[in-house]
């Protein structure tokens, strides 16, 4: 036990309230602490928030590796270098590091600042919500996302979604969807339109230049030394590269459009431009599982989505009127985020419905919704976002109903 | 579930006008109706097919209730075409209830089917608190050195003079404790190596009537054996319960076997049984055990009761459980529960004239020799223990669920039958929370227990993590099979919402059943507690 000694040597004394908050919550993290139960159960089970939060975190990893390595394919598959899936692979994980970790450090600082402030004013112990959340807010930003906007939009989340209503456990909407929905409100231009799926380009007409800094010069040093190929600063957009998600391209096309561009095995791989960490299908599919088999999201949820998309889909189909509505049901799917919603943001047990009867009814008006949203849209061709907060504001209203259905039964047999 | 039906429509409507407006939006070329129908016909076929397969997976869920499997769906239910089967000991006709919902805690430390040659227990005391709904200080009707026979009146409630509380053991009165306010806690009897016991007058039920029935009950000392709900508190006199119940097993962690504990009392469960027929205005009913192998022939041909099969996890043993499945507690009624111990103990008066305790308890957990144990109510925890080397084990009256905390000197309570030994988890662990260093019981799979179906698990006390809000749903409900929503019940129990209270179904529901919820607890809420306070709240509303 002498790194617990140790340990606890540094703690700060309880007058200094703030730094106090911070040394137990990450104490508390590196020890389980020694609480024994009083008055009610004697054992209690090992599964506790930090657990719960952790392997929700775990389930996103491979969101993340990939989305690293994607956003340096995107950037250069435009300007037409590389474009093998392992050409240049150091460079373009080294590019998407530069993209994504001042993106992950600033969510990080930004919302655990504010957690630690407040945990600190309310005098209780540093909540984990976070740990989810942050992990959640830099996978759905564009790459290009500036920091500032990303700060800002952390500030607005937390602070009047979270905090405002009593901390962890008791938001009404999904915090990270806050945030996203907060930039696409406040600055449409850094997360709508075909310009800003792509990193590191001035634009993405024909000829314009990479956008390449000091970070980049530095691993070229190191990757000269080890003889491998740099970063060009030279290299511009090639022709005929559009920027374009696959989405926008079947809004105005149909699924033939985004086929000239992407194929579907493209689009379900994830090899697409698109939010950091929402493109690759199996990898999400892969973390879904995690989540499902250890019991911590909601398989109603889950498949209350995939059969109200899927029927929307159908509908519309039979509809056909616009070239989107043609695009088969089942393509809908490899297109977009459904399944990173599906999977992360629709399942967060606090905004999600809390019974089971309402988990089917806000699963499948989500997938509904949502669909419809992306498919007739004109503004911006994606839901998912708009329906989970939507839905999460209708949660109250779906559980009072089941809730009601119980008490009146019971009330009726009494 | 029949106001979703009734919205069922309204959202279809609401839809079709959704897909309506959006039709003469974008479509203003195109006149054909055709699509549009389809359309519509599609989307309530789906609707309806999205609402009858979350129904049912309710009623799988739920396990077809007896009491309410009628009117809880709406449509012809799945589980008419999954019903479960019960084990083959069980009649074709009678009622089975298979319960998906709850989990086994297996822990080391079962008490083999043995009776120890223990050193004899000295003590033994009779704790006011234990019985529910009598005041702190009830009217003593002995002093310290007094002398009494086992069945003889120790003291009664100020309120209710003739419910009296008699000494389960014959000896001397040594000691009268007191606690917090000068609240009595325990009244300590020195046993006689020979018990002697109070010679009780016989009763003949043909010559008698219910009122002189209950008479000779409260004098017997038998009266505050009964639990009534809601509330579990000590029924009043005039109290008639419309039914009264009794789980013949026991599904809780290390729990004594019933079937052990009936041997060689046969006769007086019986006799216990035809008595308790004279009290309700209903029927006695029997909670039978599905589960395993077939129960002692004493439970299975029990006369004067309707017998319920329960095949399930724990909480399937807890009576509050059966109850929801038999014939739920209605507004304003009230049911009456006893364990088999304390339905031998009747049979004991009804048939021997004496106010018999004597029993047999299960020593669990971490001691040398898990086993049973000979001796009468209310034994003292220490000499029950005696030969056990004790260092930072906590001791609880009863099971590690809903037992309770017994320190030193201090006594086994009034309806347990069972003692068990854990140990303390006050150590600090190194990323106790992601890589604990232990196997440690939890239902969630994160850990790998679940593929480990028969480990068993020597537990702490550890919290194994902090207090959190509210934040993981549709835990509770995993582990609580009844028709209920624990979650929003504690909810409303907390902000003092009674309505919701009430129509949450509180009344329903005792500690034991959501201890269960409250081991599970990712946020390590105090359940029981929380319950028990919300009892309180709605018997001081009346």
């Amino acid at each position: 036990m002498g790194l617990l000694q140790f340990v606890k040597k540094f703690e700060p004394s309880k007058d200094k309230k703030f730094l106090h908050t911070l040394y137990d919550g990450f104490f508390t993290f590196l020890y389980t602490p020694d609480e024994v139960t009083k008055d009610g159960v004697h054992i209690k089970d090992g599964m506790d928030l930090k657990r719960t939060m952790v392997i929700v975190v775990l389930a996103m990893q491979f969101c993340y590796l990939f989305g690293t390595f994607n956003i340096g394919h995107q950037h250069f598959v435009a300007v037409g270098q590389f474009t093998g899936y392992f050409e240049g692979f150091h460079l373009k994980i080294a590019y998407g590091l530069i993209k994504l970790l001042p993106i992950y450090v600033v969510t990080m600082v930004v919302g655990l600042g504010i957690e630690f402030y407040f945990a600190s004013r309310k005098g209780h112990a540093i909540e984990e919500g976070f740990l989810v959340t942050g992990a959640l807010i830099p996978l759905i930003m564009p790459p290009d996302i500036p920091l500032l906007v990303l700060a800002v939009s952390i500030v607005f989340a937390v602070v009047i979604g979270k905090e405002a209503f009593g901390g962890t456990g008791m938001n009404i909407w999904n915090i990270a969807l806050l945030s996203r929905v907060f930039v696409f409100f406040a600055y449409p231009t850094t997360i709508s339109g075909d310009e800003v799926w792509v990193a590191g380009l001035e634009s993405t007409a024909a000829g314009s230049a990479v956008d390449y800094g000091w970070a980049h010069n530095m691993f070229n040093y190191l990757f000269e030394w080890f003889g491998w190929s740099t970063f060009d600063p030279g290299g511009a957009v090639t022709d005929g590269f559009t920027g374009a998600t696959p989405l926008a391209l079947a809004y105005q096309g149909g699924w033939e459009a985004v086929t000239q561009v992407y194929s579907p095995t493209q689009m379900w791989w994830g090899d697409i431009p698109g939010s950091i960490g929402e493109t690759s299908k199996p990898l999400i599919i892969i973390g879904a599982l995690m989540l499902l088999i250890s019991g911590i999201a909601s398989w109603r949820v889950m498949f209350g989505m995939i059969i109200g998309a899927a029927s929307v889909g159908l509908l519309l189909n039979v509809w056909g009127a616009t070239p989107f509505m043609t695009v088969p049901w089942y393509f809908q799917f490899y297109m977009g985020s459904f399944f990173f919603a599906m999977a992360f943001m629709a399942t967060d047990p606090v905004t999600a419905s809390s019974t089971r009867k309402g988990k089917w009814v806000y699963g499948f008006l989500i997938g509904f919704i949502g669909l419809i949203i992306r498919i007739l849209n004109p503004a911006y061709p994606e839901g998912w976002m708009l329906a989970i907060l939507f839905m999460n504001t209708f949660v109250p209203l779906i559980d009072y109903m089941v809730l009601k259905t119980n008490i009146s039964k019971r009330l009726k047999s009494a | 579930m029949r106001n979703i039906i009734r919205s069922k429509p309204v959202l279809t409507l609401f839809f079709s006008f959704f897909i309506l407006n959006v039709l003469s939006a974008q479509t203003e070329n195109s006149s054909s109706v055709l699509p549009l129908a389809i359309i519509l016909i599609i989307g309530i076929l789906i609707l309806a097919v999205v609402f009858l397969v979350a129904d049912n997976f309710m009623q799988t869920s739920l396990g077809g209730s007896y009491a309410s499997s009628s009117r809880d769906s709406f449509f012809p239910s799945l589980t008419k075409w999954t019903k479960p089967k019960p084990p083959p000991y069980v009649d074709k006709e009678a009622h089975f209830v298979e319960l998906k919902d709850g989990f086994d805690i297996l822990l080391v430390g079962q008490a083999e089917e043995v009776l120890l040659e223990s050193p004899r227990v000295t003590r033994f005391a009779v704790q006011p608190k234990n019985f529910r709904g009598i005041a702190p200080i009830p009217k003593m009707e002995v002093e310290i050195g007094g002398e009494v026979k086992a069945g003889d009146a120790l003291f009664h409630d100020k309120k209710a003079e003739a419910i009296k509380y008699v000494a389960p053991v014959s000896g001397e009165v040594v000691a009268i404790n007191r606690g917090a306010k000068r609240a009595i806690t325990e009244v300590v009897i020195l046993a006689d190596k020979e018990i002697k016991f109070r010679e009780l007058p016989g009763f003949d039920f043909n010559q008698s009537d219910r009122p002189s029935f209950v008479q000779y009950l409260q004098s017997a000392g038998f009266w505050p054996m009964i639990k009534e709900r809601p509330f579990d508190v000590v029924p009043s006199s005039d109290s008639v319960p419309e039914n009264i119940f009794i789980s013949t097993f026991d599904t809780g962690p290390l729990a004594p076997n019933q079937n052990y504990i009936i041997e060689g009392n046969e006769a007086l469960f019986h006799k216990g049984l035809e008595g308790l027929t004279k009290l309700t205005s209903g029927q006695v009913h029997l909670g039978l055990s599905g589960n395993g192998e077939q129960p002692h022939e004493a439970f299975v041909n029990a006369p004067y009761s309707q017998k319920h099969w329960f095949k399930g996890p724990h909480p399937a043993g807890n009576v509050g459980v059966q109850i929801h499945h038999i014939d739920s507690i209605g507004r304003g009624e009230k049911v009456w529960t006893l364990e088999v111990q304390d339905v031998i103990l009747l049979g004991q008066i009804l048939l021997n004239r004496k106010f018999d305790t004597s029993r047999k308890i299960a020593l669990t957990g971490s001691i040398s020799k898990p086993a049973y144990i000979q001796t009468f109510l209310g034994a003292n925890v220490g000499e029950l223990l005696k030969s056990e080397k004790l260092e930072n084990v906590r001791i609880v009256s009863g099971d590690v669920l809903s037992g309770k905390f017994k320190v030193g000197d201090s006594f086994l309570n009034n309806w347990d039958n069972q003692l068990t030994v854990i140990e303390e988890g006050n150590q600090y662990e190194l990323f106790g929370w992601l890589v604990p260093s232990s196997p440690r019981p939890s239902v969630s799979k994160t850990y790998p227990n679940f593929l480990f179906k028969d480990l068993k698990f020597a537990p702490n006390t550890n919290t194994h993590g902090e207090r959190r809000a509210f934040v993981v749903t549709d835990q509770y409900e995993k582990l609580l099979p009844m028709d209920i929503y624990p979650q929003h019940l504690m909810k409303a129990i907390i902000s003092n919402d009674f309505e919701q209270m009430e129509g949450l179904g509180i009344y329903e529901l005792s500690e034991e059943d959501v201890a269960l919820c409250e081991f599970a607890c990712t946020s390590k809420m105090p359940l029981q507690k929380i319950l028990r306070e919300g009892l309180e709240l709605m018997q001081e509303q009346g």
